[in-house]
């Protein structure tokens, strides 16, 4: 290690408290957003009594899950049953730490702009969903109540099955870039702005739709909300949940956008570099330039956060018969094609070796 | 800060398996084995094996804990039963494993010389080096084992398929 070990210590530490502080912060935002924007969407106002436009509405909310009683079923299995909303809020919170956020700033040694900057960055966020499916598993188990074990047992199934679509669905993209490591694949995308994202020159639109459709089944968000549809199951595997235990569960859940929103940006459009590419002309300014690049990722991850509340607003819920076809007879084949159509066009363009 | 590191999940992992054993309800033992896979990938990780742990992770304590758990919700199994095993158990079991281990214990003491040495944090395999052994220098026999995997899994569908 070439820098101290207790300054690096110390600010790593910062940068942890930085990001998990403004990363629940925009979770409670997002919340307020959701319920304006669906709000105009069926024509009413959405939150607008707590403060200039509801804007202290998070905060209240906030502070009303914290004093509300935090209530314990009889005959829940304690220990998972207190375990698996940490587990669910943990996986959350641990999946934005390999997220870069900004461009390449170094200050003492440390990357400024990312918690941890790893080779293995996206098999990482691959590995944190796919143990995030405990934290919903685990509290419908222990609730002991059907409908809760009926929400889990379709949260189990649908994720397990769209984590392989996802999976397949980011092949395509590192095929493209040769790295697993997500600061390479940005760099690849970076030299001719909004050209060479992958989205659009990459020619990955069909891997982004996958990933898209993919994510929305991963975080159990509508139109594939089913472990929590309340005509069926009251509100599914968080039902026996109350106070902050039940309100973990749903800061996991908007937690989880907001990383999906992030990957997504950082994949399919060029994390944080300018769509403009070189038009414009490069500040030199270090702060200028740091600052342009969070604005840009900002901007693309409040695009994909909106579309998951737009989404939500206008398609009704699938069915399970089809949410389960649509993942294994749609996706999954499709994802295989994009894998072996980029591997061709990829193989094609190479010098002969 | 390796070994420190390593102490600690090594630690997690034997005391993950003996609370594997241990534990009377399915579902503590299922958690136990998920926490013994996770720190597994951890001394992988210390080992320099970054693709194998994340590997480690996304399939041992993803995929396959998850339908373990899943099973065990489904079928809502109960505790176990303690069962008073058979005498000979007893009287042949104990010497006979501790005779296991002494034997695997000598062997590895007086053959340390041709298994080659590993130090923590020292050496890093990334996963453009795995894959160039992968699909260059082994690609016969990764094909061959991806195959055989393939023919395991229409074998599961020929399998679990109804009789019509």
């Amino acid at each position: 290690m070439e820098t101290h070990l207790i300054p690096f210590l110390l600010i790593n530490l910062a940068k942890v408290i930085v990001v998990v502080v403004i990363f629940l912060m925009s979770v409670a935002y997002t919340v307020l957003l959701e319920r304006k924007l669906v709000g105009r969407i069926q024509n009413r106002w959405g939150p607008s009594r707590v403060g200039p436009f509801g804007l202290l509405q998070p905060l209240v909310d906030g502070a009303k899950l914290f004093l509300k009683e935090d209530l314990m079923p009889e005959a829940v299995y304690r220990p998972l049953y207190i375990l698996a909303p940490i587990i669910a809020l943990g996986c959350a919170l641990m999946s934005i730490s390999v997220v870069p956020f900004g461009s390449d700033i170094k200050w003492h040694g440390v990357q400024l702009f990312e918690i941890s900057d790893t080779n293995i960055g996206l098999l990482i966020l691959l590995g944190i969903t796919s143990v995030g499916v405990y934290g919903i598993a685990l509290s419908g188990w222990s609730s002991n109540n059907k409908y809760s074990l009926l929400g889990a047992l379709r949260a189990s199934a649908q994720v397990i099955s769209y984590e392989l679509a996802l999976g397949l669905s980011l092949v395509g993209v590192v095929l493209r870039s040769g790295s697993l490591r997500l600061r390479d694949i940005v760099g690849v995308q970076a030299t001719h702005g909004l050209l060479s994202w992958n989205f659009f020159g990459g020619f990955q639109f069909v891997a982004f739709f996958i990933y898209l459709m993919a994510a929305y089944a991963e975080t159990n968000r509508s139109p594939f909300d089913l472990p929590e549809a309340e005509s069926e199951l009251t509100a599914g595997y968080h039902t026996e949940y109350s106070s902050m235990k039940f309100a973990m569960f749903f800061m996991a859940e908007y937690g989880n956008m907001i990383t999906v929103g992030c990957v997504a940006t950082l994949l399919f459009f060029g994390g944080w570099t300018s769509p403009f590419g070189n038009l414009l002309p490069q500040p030199h300014n270090q702060i200028l330039i740091s600052l342009l690049s969070i604005f840009w990722f900002v901007i693309k991850v409040f695009g994909f956060l909106f579309l998951y509340i737009w989404v939500r607003g206008t398609l009704p819920r699938f069915r399970y018969d089809q949410l389960m076809g649509f993942g294994w007879k749609f996706l999954v084949p499709v994802a295989v094609a994009n894998i072996v159509v980029t591997s061709f066009c990829i193989g094609l363009r190479l010098p002969m070796q | 800060m390796h070994l420190a590191l390593f102490i600690i999940f090594a630690g997690l992992c034997v005391a993950g398996a003996l609370n594997l054993l241990l534990q009377r309800h399915p579902i503590n033992s299922a958690l136990s084995l998920i926490v013994v896979m996770s720190s597994l990938a951890v001394l992988y990780l210390l080992l320099g094996a970054e693709f194998l742990a994340a590997a480690q992770v996304i399939v041992y304590s993803g995929a396959i804990m998850v339908l373990f758990t899943f099973v065990i919700m489904l079928l809502n199994a109960g505790k176990e039963e303690r069962t008073h095993g058979s005498k000979l158990a007893y009287i042949a079991g104990f010497p006979g494993a501790a005779a296991l281990l002494g034997l695997l214990a000598f062997i590895f003491i007086s053959r340390r010389s041709s298994f080659g040495q590993a130090r923590l944090g020292e050496y890093l395999a990334t996963t453009s080096d795995l894959s160039r052994v992968l699909f260059k220098d082994l690609l016969l026999p990764f094909e061959v084992t991806s195959v055989l995997i393939l023919i395991a899994i229409l074998g599961a569908v020929a399998l679990a398929r109804k009789e019509h």
